[in-house]
């Protein structure tokens, strides 16, 4: 595998420091790269390899912040060996990842939580014998004369949760165990928002929910998007990709079949690319914004 | 959190929703959901924060109860009812002379059940808690007979047996090893370390060795006077009692919720009260003939001493929150970026640490260390106790206050069943007993809580 040299993987390293720093401060030269200026997150060609199977092959993506990016595929598409190239679990083999208009190197989830990426997982990311303020605070606890201060950690959590208007949560000093799962998710999504991640990526955030669970997790999505940062979603229920998506990238055998605003596909030309990486169905009135891409790859 | 603190504490709710069209949308749903989670919530929440009144508490705290989440309760009523038991077979039972006895017997198996549940909480055991103990033990007591001074003795004490249940913690993150391999090698090891070190501190003496310190022997053998045990029983409850008080109080200054303040009272009222009757008895004279022996013995201020700084470490420092999220789910303490090893490591050595206090109060309590000392039988003791005392054997749950009533039951049984003449057949077979019931009360009520 491709992976960077020792040289390279110090300077990725510094490069993610170096990043860091200035997203805090009102520094002029890395500072909001919103709607104007390039995208937060920009993949070049990227590309990732294991032994002879091609599970990512040139793919370009923008992800922009403020908005939501849903990624779509098949099984084995390659959606989660892109995300977790994103969010640093794995290199890819190949192509570059542009964060804030700088090239990063993400070599473990560490350096990723630094730039602010943050990955939600349903049930990787929170601790059932905690409550939600000691989940949320998790690894950022307030700490005054050495003992953790559990009355600023509490009001922060509660406010970070009122903006996200998470209401069906009575006590914040409920026991995550007790949770249903969409207030887990929006829990974890919390989390994220609360640790000032800039790219919030969710998987699959509405698998294994009920009716009601499904719909408090989507309306979270679009008022996470709405504070500013990133967000990209995988998910396989094209009906909430289309209720929150900004934006939407199609997957297919490894390959980006068609990216573009979300308003430019319907359902049956999404599931056309998902199914056979083409579709002769896209509106094309005004899709000019949406890019298709390697049209009927091969197996 | 830059957005959070500029929209102000006092009205978060009304504040944080800036789009009204959000809100309502997200409304209905959330109200359904809202009526039918209220009901799972009592079952769930603690009642310290969602209770207005004491009525309500106490409906929301049997409510707790009943779905599993029991806290101290199964304990101290199993504990309550051992007491009536043998107060009914042996009028002696709460008399001063057996009670003492009985705190001084307990002492170590309470302590021994607190360093277990340092590393329970972490999902792992160390079966060499009781060796580790005697060997401590054994350095100070070489040390003292050496006439080095106490602090060095003690202090050198206590970092062995710290250092050595680190070590298997070290061994058990970096190679990656369970818990109960490596402490097993720790017990074998512990063992024989034990009868060498035994020899060599005391040659010729028949594998034992003498613990000559008064202040040492005063831990178990001496009491407080009479009027330090009030001085004492009080300034305890006081503390406690502000403490609980001020902590209510900053609460709900700052808008967040807090326990009733009659929950609060009624809590510091209980308190006070078992102070009292523990005081009243230990004051009587348990002299025989014309000695007077009164007062509460001074194990009783260092197992007090120790489990107000182990709860405090457990649960209002970040190493504390650190274990039990581990415990809890160490995928996500990881992903928080915690440094798992360094906090595993820590807790072995806290259970070594206080594993090696243990040690010093057996050692204050027999007089000697000696090669007789069952570190097999008393690290399940040590198990029992913490496990009794509601701690989870798969990490993540568990208080020092229940490794201390579970430390209780067990020397009470010893204590009651020695008391009516019964062998050590029987006290092994009610411990059995005792340990099952615990484990089954506890399992069926979580049982019981989760949502089929």
């Amino acid at each position: 595998m491709a992976t960077p040299s020792q040289g390279d993987a110090g300077k990725g390293a510094r490069s993610a420091e170096a990043d860091r720093a200035p997203t805090g401060s009102p520094s002029p030269s890395a500072g909001t790269a919103d709607a104007d200026g390039q995208p937060l997150l920009r993949l070049r060609g990227i590309g990732k390899r294991f032994g002879p199977v091609q599970a990512l092959i040139d793919i370009n993506l923008d992800v922009p912040a403020g908005k939501v990016t849903a990624l779509v595929g098949d099984n084995g598409a390659g959606k989660s060996t892109l995300v977790k190239s994103i969010a640093g679990i794995w290199q890819p083999s190949s192509g570059e990842i542009i964060w804030n208009g700088k090239r990063v190197h993400l070599h473990s989830p560490r350096d990723a939580t630094a730039l602010g990426i943050a990955t939600v997982y349903q049930d990787l990311a929170l601790a059932d014998n905690l409550d939600i303020v000691q989940n949320m605070m998790l690894g950022h606890e307030v700490v005054r004369h050495g003992l953790l201060d559990e009355i600023t950690m509490e009001k922060t959590a509660k406010a970070t949760l009122a903006d996200l208007a998470v209401t069906t949560v009575r006590s914040v000093r409920q026991v995550v165990g007790s949770l249903s799962g969409g207030q887990r998710q929006a829990v974890a999504v919390a989390k994220a928002v609360m640790q000032e991640a800039q790219l919030v990526i969710m998987d699959e955030p509405t698998a294994a929910l009920g009716v009601s669970q499904t719909e408090l997790v989507l309306s979270l999505i679009t008022r996470l998007a709405e504070r500013g940062p990133a967000v990209l979603v995988i998910s396989h229920n094209l009906n909430d990709v289309f209720r929150v998506a900004d934006r939407i990238a199609v997957l297919y055998l490894g390959r980006l079949a068609a990216v573009g605003p979300a308003a430019e596909f319907d359902p049956a030309s999404v599931v056309d690319l998902m199914t056979t990486g083409t579709s002769s169905r896209l509106m094309n009135g005004n899709g000019e914004n949406v890019t298709l891409r390697g049209s009927g790859s091969e197996g | 959190m830059t957005q959070t603190e500029g929209s102000g504490a006092p009205e978060p709710t009304a504040g944080g929703v800036p789009d009204s069209s959000v809100a309502v949308s997200a409304e209905p749903e959330g109200g359904q959901a809202h009526a039918q989670e209220t009901a799972a919530l009592a079952a769930t929440a603690s009642p310290d924060l969602i209770a207005n009144s004491l009525g309500e508490y106490a409906q929301i705290w049997w409510r707790r109860v009943r779905g599993g989440e029991s806290g101290a309760l199964p304990v101290v009523i199993g504990l309550i009812v051992i007491v009536v038991y043998f107060q009914v077979r042996s009028s002696l039972f709460l008399s001063a002379g057996n009670l003492v006895n009985l705190i001084t017997q307990a002492a170590f198996i309470v302590t021994f059940g607190m360093a277990e549940v340092f590393v329970l909480l972490l999902g792992e055991i160390d079966l060499s808690v009781g060796y580790n103990a005697a060997l401590g033990a054994v350095i100070t007591l070489w040390m003292l007979s050496s006439n080095l001074p106490l602090w060095l003795a003690v202090v050198t004490g206590l970092a062995f047996s710290a250092a050595f249940a680190g070590l298997e913690g070290v061994i058990i993150t970096r190679l990656r090893l369970p818990s109960f391999v490596v402490t097993l090698a720790g017990y074998l090891g512990g063992f024989g370390l034990l009868l060498a070190l035994i020899d060599l501190a005391a040659p010729g003496a028949g594998g034992t060795i003498r613990l000559s310190d008064n202040v040492l022997l005063a831990i178990e053998g001496g009491s407080m006077s009479v009027a330090a045990s009030w001085i004492v029983m009080i300034a305890a409850v006081a503390l406690t009692g502000a403490y609980m008080v001020t902590r209510d109080a900053r609460r709900r200054a700052n808008n967040l919720a807090a326990p009733p303040a009659s929950v609060t009272f009624l809590k510091i009222a209980l308190m006070a009260v078992a102070g009292v009757i523990v005081v009243l008895i230990c004051s009587q004279n348990r002299g025989v003939g014309f000695t007077v022996v009164e007062g509460v013995p001074w194990v009783v201020l260092v197992v007090l001493v120790l489990l107000v700084a182990w709860t405090i470490l457990l649960n209002r420092t970040r190493l504390g929150r650190y274990i039990y999220a581990i415990g809890g789910n160490a995928e996500a303490a990881r992903r928080a970026g915690i440094n798992l090893s360094r906090i595993r490591v820590t807790a072995f050595a806290l259970c070594g640490l206080t594993a090696g206090i243990t040690g010093i109060i057996y050692a204050s309590n027999l007089g000697s260390m000696s090669n007789n000392f069952n570190g097999g039988q008393y690290v399940l003791y040590a198990v029992a106790a913490a496990v009794i005392g509601g701690t989870s054997l798969f990490g993540g749950r568990g208080r020092m206050l229940g490794a201390v009533l579970g430390g209780l039951v067990v020397g009470v049984i010893y204590n009651g069943l020695t008391l009516l003449g019964l062998g050590a057949a029987a006290q092994y077979i009610w411990t059995a007993l005792v340990l099952l019931a615990a484990v089954v009360v506890d399992s069926l009520a979580r049982r019981g809580s989760t949502p089929t």
